[in-house]
């Protein structure tokens, strides 16, 4: 009532200043309120299959058999853990590697020039990598890699799905780790060179050591990225809920199962809990990691770096 | 050649190594493309939408696919312009505390990192509640959630650098608020504010995950906002396993479109920043 009045005895000047303030207080809070009711909804949503089922059965469990009532996650979340691993074991030495390089021996103009091709490959959209991953990965497994490691594969399985989703968080970890190497004072490498450090040592005993908590949170956000990428994954990792015994067979990973099975869930009973389940361990597991990136970035760089 | 030489020798070629590969695979996937792509695409291909029997072979384009792509693109990105604009605008210390905006920003984070697909997911709840099937509707507003987080910290990134002397300046003439950020900061801080909307539209339209079960699919041209629409990215996806090379080749073509359009937003993108440029004051 009391802003109601203040509000009528305002000229036009403050009229539209009061009102943009609470449109744009309004937006803010949405937005901070979005992130809370995505989990809110995606847990009142699988209720149902958790009151069915305690949460442990449903995570250790193997068996995933919807007709049946037999909701076991453990191959989808081994799987996801398979390629996600696969992806950031060829994904960190040759991003940290190259934006050492970047970083360290290149000049201002060359610098330049990297810095937008770098852009670009963050900026292609998923779906376009995993065409590439069909058109180029698939048949180099099937043909080439898989038979000289005695192995037969059509393709599809998780190495090609761990290969593709490691190009595509090459980006991420190299526009960090460039930044990162780059903020590290002039006056350390002097020291180390000072007392006779060849350009390696100092990168190796100084530089890298003083960025290496830039790299870590760069390697859990590439890590973060990598386990929620669905498209691609989904388009070559085969898609099948079993416990891959080698890298040749096809597996899944939460987000690929969820988009390749949403659309048959409205048949059987649960299944469309235990989807939304899926999706809450997914954002539950990729918050955690963001959550980790961040906290060790204010922790090494104060809160000016955010 | 001793030991310390030899290493910083081997690390070099090592790091060489690692930056082609990097590189390579870059220029690999856009060549992939191009070459794919460029021998599948033709006038007919760009003009028509699917005819009968086009998942079997049969003739018709990708007009569905494109349009459905802009109408989705572009309205999450006139969506999520006006709320983040404000919150950009907001996030300045006229508007609010520091700890206030510290806990908007890390929101904004952690709303970057969330996979895509669980907001169409999130979407596909609320439609499912509210009882709408797919449509243009829901894949808008699924593409908006994932779009605010990276368009408002472009926009927050720049109404940071406007420096405050400038404001303070046209306080002084008696100017309120929102008169200055809407002429002072925004003007000044256009060239990271357009970089950022492109950003957000670029990631947009590429964004196959979201629309999958709320924009749905279908042949025709959208008429409504209540009609189901195809994607770009949709098409590809549906398409690219098929066995029938015909079908393959259309979404070689999709992709040329895609990537066309995506590169073509990140060249002008740099463009008008440069442009723009000339309005800074400082």
């Amino acid at each position: 009532m009391k802003t109601l009045k203040r509000f009528i005895r305002m000229d036009s000047r403050k009229r539209k200043v009061f009102i943009s303030t609470k449109l744009m207080f309004a937006a803010s809070v949405l937005v901070c309120a979005l992130l809370f009711l995505i989990v809110i909804i995606l847990f009142s949503s699988s209720a149902p299959l958790l009151k069915q089922h305690p949460i442990t059965d449903l995570l250790f469990s193997s068996l995933w058999n919807p007709e049946r009532g037999d909701f076991g996650f453990y191959p989808i979340i081994i799987g996801t853990v398979y390629v996600t691993a696969i992806a950031m074991l060829f994904s960190v030495p040759v991003a940290v590697l190259s934006s050492i390089y970047i970083a360290e021996y290149t000049k201002g103009r060359v610098m330049q020039i990297i810095k937008p091709f770098i852009d670009i490959l963050a900026g292609i959209p998923s779906v376009v990598y995993g065409m590439c991953a069909i058109i180029v990965l698939v048949p180099l497994v099937r043909d080439h890699i898989a038979p000289f490691f005695g192995a037969s594969s059509t393709g599809f399985c998780v190495l090609t799905a761990g290969m593709i989703l490691s190009v595509m968080i090459f980006p991420i970890i190299i526009s960090i780790c460039v930044e990162v190497f780059r903020a590290v004072p002039d006056e350390v490498r002097e020291v180390s060179y000072a007392i006779g450090a060849t350009k390696w040592e100092t990168i190796k005993h100084v530089v890298f050591r003083a960025a290496f908590p830039g790299v870590s949170s760069a390697v859990l956000l590439g890590f973060g990225r990598a386990f929620g990428e669905t498209i691609a994954v989904c388009m070559v990792v085969g898609n099948i809920p079993q416990v891959a015994s080698s890298v040749f067979e096809p597996g899944t990973t939460l987000a690929a199962f969820i988009a390749s099975n949403f659309g048959e869930m409205m048949s059987v009973p649960f299944y469309y809990s235990a989807m939304m389940l899926m999706a809450l361990v997914l954002i539950l597991i990729v918050l955690i990691f963001n959550i980790l990136a961040k906290i060790i970035i204010r922790r090494s760089y104060g809160g000016g770096k955010t | 050649m001793n030991f310390r030489k030899i290493e910083e020798y081997i690390f070099k070629i090592l790091m060489l190594t690692s930056l082609i590969i990097v590189l390579g695979s870059l220029i690999g996937i856009i060549a992939v493309v191009l070459i794919k792509g460029g021998a599948a695409i033709n006038w007919e291909m760009l003009t028509t939408t699917p005819k009968g029997g086009f998942y079997m072979g049969g003739g018709g384009g990708i007009l569905n696919a494109i349009v459905g792509s802009i109408y989705l693109a572009s309205g999450a990105t006139v969506l999520a312009f006006f709320i983040s604009i404000g919150i950009a605008i907001y996030l300045q210390r006229e508007f609010t505390s520091d700890g206030a905006a510290g806990i908007i920003r890390a929101s904004l984070d952690i709303l970057w990192g969330i996979p895509s697909i669980v907001y169409g997911v999130f979407c596909f709840i609320i439609m499912m509640y509210l009882g709408v099937g797919t449509c243009l509707l829901a894949g808008i507003v699924a593409l908006t959630m994932l779009e605010i987080p990276i368009m408002t910290r472009g926009m927050d990134e720049a109404i940071k650098m406007v420096p405050s002397e400038l404001k303070e300046s046209t306080y002084v003439l008696g100017s309120n608020r929102i008169e200055t950020a809407v002429k002072v900061v925004l003007r000044q801080g256009l060239p990271g504010i357009t970089s950022g909307i492109l950003l957000a539209f670029g990631r947009g339209i590429g964004d196959a995950a979201s629309i999958l079960f709320t924009a749905g699919f279908s042949d025709h041209i959208a008429t409504s906002l209540f009609d189901s629409a195809a994607a770009l990215p949709t098409m590809i996806f549906f398409l690219s396993t098929s066995p029938i090379p015909e079908v393959r080749d259309r979404a070689y073509a999709a992709a040329f479109v895609l990537l066309s359009i995506v590169l073509l937003i990140s060249i002008i993108s740099r463009l008008l920043t440069n442009k723009f440029s000339k309005y800074i004051i400082k």
